[in-house]
């Protein structure tokens, strides 16, 4: 394919560079220093996408971000395939494969074109709605249909094999915007020594001057860009981040840049290059340099290919060297938009006519356009666009003063081109973000920043300041006044300068009136990418809906990835006229984060893969990899689970470990379990606070175990805890609730009883514990230590001893998860390993076997021990659990959770209670969470009487175990309770007491 | 995301670095075994949620591990102050001082 639409000279491509790229499967070339979009059009092509419900052709409108149309899905393989790229914010690049998202299966010769528009007709406005309404089974058939439809992209089935990265910054002023006024309030606040960094989405800094034919401080505009940018990169203290959107401007000034390191450079990064980095910025102060876009206008057909902005066409011309057709009709409501029938006769193409809706503009640019010969038509507008795949002509008709009446009859212009201006929309949106509503302004004829409680200054375009040397004059004052509010010191500036232009008033018009009605004239589009048309938008307001947040959810429009850019002001405009209200009292929706699409790459950075989550190893976990554990996640902690040998299953092991723990001994890595020391003179009493039990009388060297509530009852924790000396002790929590529990006892502490001299301190990874547990682990530590009495009488069970152990220094614990003669061994962490080395030699005369989690489960359901979270969720309190003998209301001080288990629903009868359940089939193991019935016969919903909370087989004692909650269960011992399962199997138990080993508890006081 | 001046570490820290722990000023009850039922369910469960300032336990989890308050606008999000436990706050909503 040729560029037929490339023109002989100028632009900002380097013509030297040819490029080749695919699209929907064709083989174009362009130009380094293209877009996408500017490719496509230098190459001809007129459609780039199907419209999302009415099926119809279309082309590029745009050539910024506010483009609805040309969506791109990109990717040369699978791996690097990346949805919802706007083609005029894409760089060309060699070997670049793209495809058109909207469009299936191709934009050109679309199958939903031939099914009859039935996206049209099956989606009215309100289609969301009005189909929800109606039973689920129509909305199955419609999604398959609206998801193929719609096409608005795809994400990759396969990892992504890019870099993305994120960075925090601290700026003093973050400059969003380097266009005249971004660019001049840098230069400005550069000079103040701030810190400060300038954003701009485009890959050259310079926005409307690369194609503006204006001059600053005599020089061609695009010159005062490079010598501007060329200086502000000479300061240190300044950030120049091309190619990078300010998408979300968040509470106290902290905004998101989206910066696109190396998209333009290949379908894959360079090696060892970031794709795409966000910019994590808190920043002093803010100022928005964001411009405005300008506003297409509303008449009918103005979707076809060949309907462009005006500005737009200026910007193909002078900066891609690009003229998208030969034959140009403009229509414009204000002045600005001459400049593009200028570029374009500049460009040798002809202007059949400026369609000026203004019925007697006299600015000098009517004259200038007079003055070169171009046919100017005033009180005119284009009401509707002709053609079929592409624009052949223009209907114009004559126009009243308010622009809502034709006055005469409609006539052709025969063109290929149809650029309208319909005014600009300053761009808003950041400053929308976090809150702040916009206010209308007549003058500016869009809507301007509101009120905001943010550090933020505007300057430019985004005011309504529109002209160039207005841009100039406010972006250099912000700048110093956003670097002085930051707290520098800055001498006045040399303000760049333009020759100012006499304006004309602009008119407000937002829809072309044509000879039918709305309602029966061709389509007028408002949001060209939701498809919501003025005759939409007219039927909202008269179904009734009369808010703008309404009417907006109820068209569509403003959705998506577009979030209004082109179509909001004409939509609310419409909606505003339809209903006889001024668009102040309409108002406006919000826009909100973020401003065009972020990858999730950007978004997740480097926390992906391995470093998505935290992991915790214990000092032990290399050896427990050598020995072939299989792991368990809790919390962020990495726990052997169990340690199959060869050619066992799972219950093989558990087999096995849970013998030889009872019948000689066993190893368990507890390091895992929450460690707070805990100190001070008040230590003593606060534990009584915080626990159900009584802490007054236990002695130094003693261990008590402990029940945790909270104010209304509830068991949320436990643990065992040692009396290290009168005011110092340590507490241990499950493995999982360390962190809560520290913050529960430091938020008592520090708002409740400050008065109490207490200190907590997390010393978790400190220990390294091993438990040694059966009925050989005395021979055991014997071996191990010389220095403790291991001595029952002398060390007894619920003792801790200091001494030495396999050389090093180490508490013992005699406290028992298993029931049986126990010893926990901590140590300082980084001996952990030597000491759990010298265990396991001791204790290989004795076949000493390490065992995991879920023996350590199963021999503590043996003993009825419970797992707070698994036995327990947050509705059980002390007594549910038949733990009454460890609450102590006869402490002086009203402890946590006494007050709360008071309640009256907490004492009434029949509330449900843990038991133990023995399955009648000895083999049958009850599912976990399985519920509870007295008549499995009985008809559904059956009454329910409570879930199982832990289930085992238990190789020990030769039959299924299980613990579960019953309704009034510890009156029932000995009854029969039913689980009938969803596979059609009823598990028959009895109740009985949750203790089935050693009932009398003697094998862990030996 | 809030920037938030710890009063302890007497300097701002991104939020990542603190937690919300509810509404402030909810003091326990000095004799919670004469509450009645409601008294107790009152103090457990009713916050104010209000619409403008709101008073907000928070703790520096990641820094100094201090619980303080913060008076935060709940729509505008703006923090007016940050005071340590113990201590009164400047803001207040109307109400609050009938
Ligand atoms: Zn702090």
């Amino acid at each position: 394919m040729t560029q037929i639409n490339r023109l002989p000279s100028g632009g900002r491509i380097d013509r030297a560079q040819s490029i080749s790229f695919s699209y929907n499967g064709k083989t174009y070339t362009g130009m380094q220093g293209d877009t996408v979009a500017s490719a496509l059009l230098a190459n001809g092509v007129d459609i780039v996408g199907r419209s999302f419900k009415y099926s119809r052709p279309r082309g590029i409108m745009a050539a910024g971000a506010e483009e609805p149309n040309a969506l791109l899905q990109l990717g040369a393989t699978e791996a690097t395939q990346t949805p919802n790229v706007r083609a005029t914010q894409q760089d060309l690049f060699e070997g670049l494969v793209a495809s058109a998202t909207n469009g299936w299966p191709n934009a050109d010769n679309d199958m939903m074109s031939l099914v009859g528009k039935l996206g049209g007709r099956a989606m009215p406005p309100g289609f969301y709605y009005k189909t929800f309404m109606y039973p689920q089974s129509m909305w199955e058939t419609y999604e398959k249909f609206i998801r193929k439809a719609a096409g608005f992209g795809r994400s990759s089935l396969e990892s992504d094999v890019d870099i993305y990265d994120n960075i925090n910054q601290h700026a003093d002023v973050l400059i969003v915007g380097g266009g005249p006024a971004g660019l001049s309030a840098a230069l400005a606040a550069a000079q103040s020594g701030a810190r400060v960094i300038l954003a701009d989405e485009q890959s050259e800094f310079g926005g409307s001057l690369l194609h503006s034919s204006a001059q600053i401080n005599m020089l061609p505009a695009a010159d005062w860009v490079k010598d501007t940018v060329a200086e502000l990169s000479t300061y240190d203290n300044v950030i120049l981040l091309p190619r990078s959107t300010v998408n979300g401007y968040h509470d106290h000034n902290f905004l998101t840049i989206h910066e696109r390191c190396s998209d333009h450079l290949g379908d894959r990064s360079p090696l060892g290059k970031v794709r795409q980095r966000m910019h994590r910025i808190r920043a002093k102060w803010v100022v928005l340099a964001t411009g405005a876009h300008e506003r297409p206008l509303v008449f009918a057909n103005n979707d076809l290919p060949g309907v462009m902005l005006a500005s737009a066409v200026s910007t193909y011309v002078r900066r891609y060297a690009v003229a998208p057709g030969s034959k140009l009709v403009l229509m414009t409501t204000n002045d600005y938009a001459y400049q593009s029938a200028f570029d374009w006769a500049d460009a040798g193409r002809e202007v059949v006519a400026i369609v000026d809706t203004r019925t007697n503009p006299d600015s000098e640019c009517v004259f200038v356009a007079k003055s070169r010969g171009i046919k100017v038509i005033t009180g005119t507008a284009v009401i509707e666009a002709k053609g079929s795949k592409r624009v052949t002509g223009a209907m114009i008709a004559p126009l009243n003063e308010t622009g809502d009446q034709l006055t005469g009859d409609a006539q052709l212009l025969e063109c290929d081109l149809i650029a309208s201006s319909g005014g600009w929309s300053p761009a808003i949106h950041l400053s929308c973000h976090t809150g702040s509503r916009p206010v209308w302004s007549d003058e500016a004829v869009g809507f301007l920043p509101g009120d905001t409680i943010q550090k933020q200054l505007t300057a430019g375009a985004v005011n309504g300041s529109y002209s160039l040397d207005a841009c100039l004059k406010e972006g250099t004052e912000q700048g110093l006044a956003a670097a002085r509010n930051a707290g520098f010191e800055v001498e006045d500036v040399v303000m760049p300068v333009s020759a100012p232009v006499s304006e004309g008033k602009p008119m407000a018009l937002f829809h072309i009136p044509h000879s039918k009605a709305t309602s029966r004239a061709p389509k007028q589009f408002v949001d060209f990418q939701n498809d919501v048309t003025a005759a939409a938008i007219e039927l909202a307001t008269r179904e009734g809906f009369e808010s703008i947040e309404h009417v907006k959810r109820y068209t569509a429009m403003g959705f998506g990835t577009d979030q209004g850019k082109t179509g909001n002001i004409n939509g609310m405009a419409i909606a505003a006229k339809s209903m006889d209200k001024s668009i102040p009292e309409t108002g406006t929706t919000i826009f909100r984060p973020n401003y065009t699409p972020v990858t999730f790459g950007a978004i997740v950075g480097r926390n992906c893969g391995d470093l998505f989550d935290p992991e915790r190893y214990t000092a032990i976990h290399r050896w427990h990899i050598e020995n072939g554990a299989k792991f368990e996640d809790v919390g962020q902690w990495k726990r052997p689970w169990y340690y199959p040998k060869s050619g066992e299953s799972m219950q093989d092991t558990l087999n096995r470990e849970c013998k030889a723990t009872r019948e000689s001994v066993g190893l368990l890595d507890a390091s895992t379990l929450g460690k707070i020391d805990i100190q001070g003179k008040d230590a003593r009493e606060f534990l009584g606070r915080v626990y159900t039990n009584a802490w007054a009388k236990l002695a130094v060297g003693k261990c008590r175990y402990g029940l945790m509530c909270g104010e209304d009852g509830m068991v949320f924790d436990d643990g065992v805890t040692a009396c290290l000396g009168e005011n110092h002790f340590l507490m241990t929590t499950t493995t999982g609730g360390a962190a809560r529990v520290l913050s529960w006892l430091e938020i008592y502490h520090q708002t409740e009883w400050p008065e109490m001299e207490v200190y907590f301190n997390s010393v978790t990874d400190h220990w390294s514990t091993a438990t040694i547990s059966g009925p050989n682990a005395r021979k055991v530590m014997e071996k191990l230590t010389s220095d403790i009495d291991l001595d029952g009488e002398a060390f007894k069970f619920m003792d801790w001893r200091s001494g030495t152990v396999a050389g090093v220094p180490a508490r013992v614990f005699r406290i028992s998860f298993t029931g049986e003669l126990s010893y926990e061994v901590n140590v300082q962490a980084n001996y952990g390993m030597a000491v759990w080395e010298a265990i396991m030699e001791a204790g290989a005369e004795f076949n000493i076997t390490p065992y995991g989690t879920e023996t350590m489960h199963v021999l503590r359901a043996e003993k009825g021990f419970i797992i707070v979270g698994q036995d327990t969720d947050g509705s059980v309190h002390p007594y549910d659990l038949d733990h009454g003998w460890a609450v102590a209301n006869q402490k002086p001080f009203s402890f946590i959770g006494k007050r709360g288990m008071a309640r009256a629903d907490c004492v009434r009868p029949n509330r449900k209670q843990l038991v133990g359940l023995k399955p009648k089939d000895p083999e049958a193991v009850i599912p976990e969470g399985a519920q509870a019935v007295n008549d499995p016969e009985q008809a559904i919903p059956m009454e329910m009487l409570g879930h199982v909370t832990s289930s085992y087989y238990s190789a020990n004692l030769g039959h299924s175990i299980a613990m579960g909650m019953i309704k009034n269960g510890l009156n029932r011992m000995g009854e029969s309770v039913f689980y009938p399962l969803a596979d059609g199997r009823v598990i028959e138990a009895e109740i009985c007491s949750p203790v089935f080993y050693d009932p009398k508890g003697e094998r862990q006081r030996v | 995301m809030f920037y938030i001046y710890c009063p302890y570490c007497e300097e701002h820290r991104e939020e990542e670095e603190f937690h919300a722990a509810g509404e402030a000023h909810i003091p326990r009850p000095l004799d919670p075994d004469a509450c009645t039922d409601e008294e107790w369910g009152e103090y457990l469960f009713f916050r104010t949620n209000p619409r403008g300032l709101h008073h907000e336990l928070w703790v520096h989890g990641v820094g100094c591990r201090k619980y303080f308050n913060i008076t935060r606008d709940t729509q505008t999000y703006e923090i007016k102050e940050t005071y340590k436990i113990g201590t009164k706050p400047q803001f207040t909503r109307a109400e609050e001082n009938a």
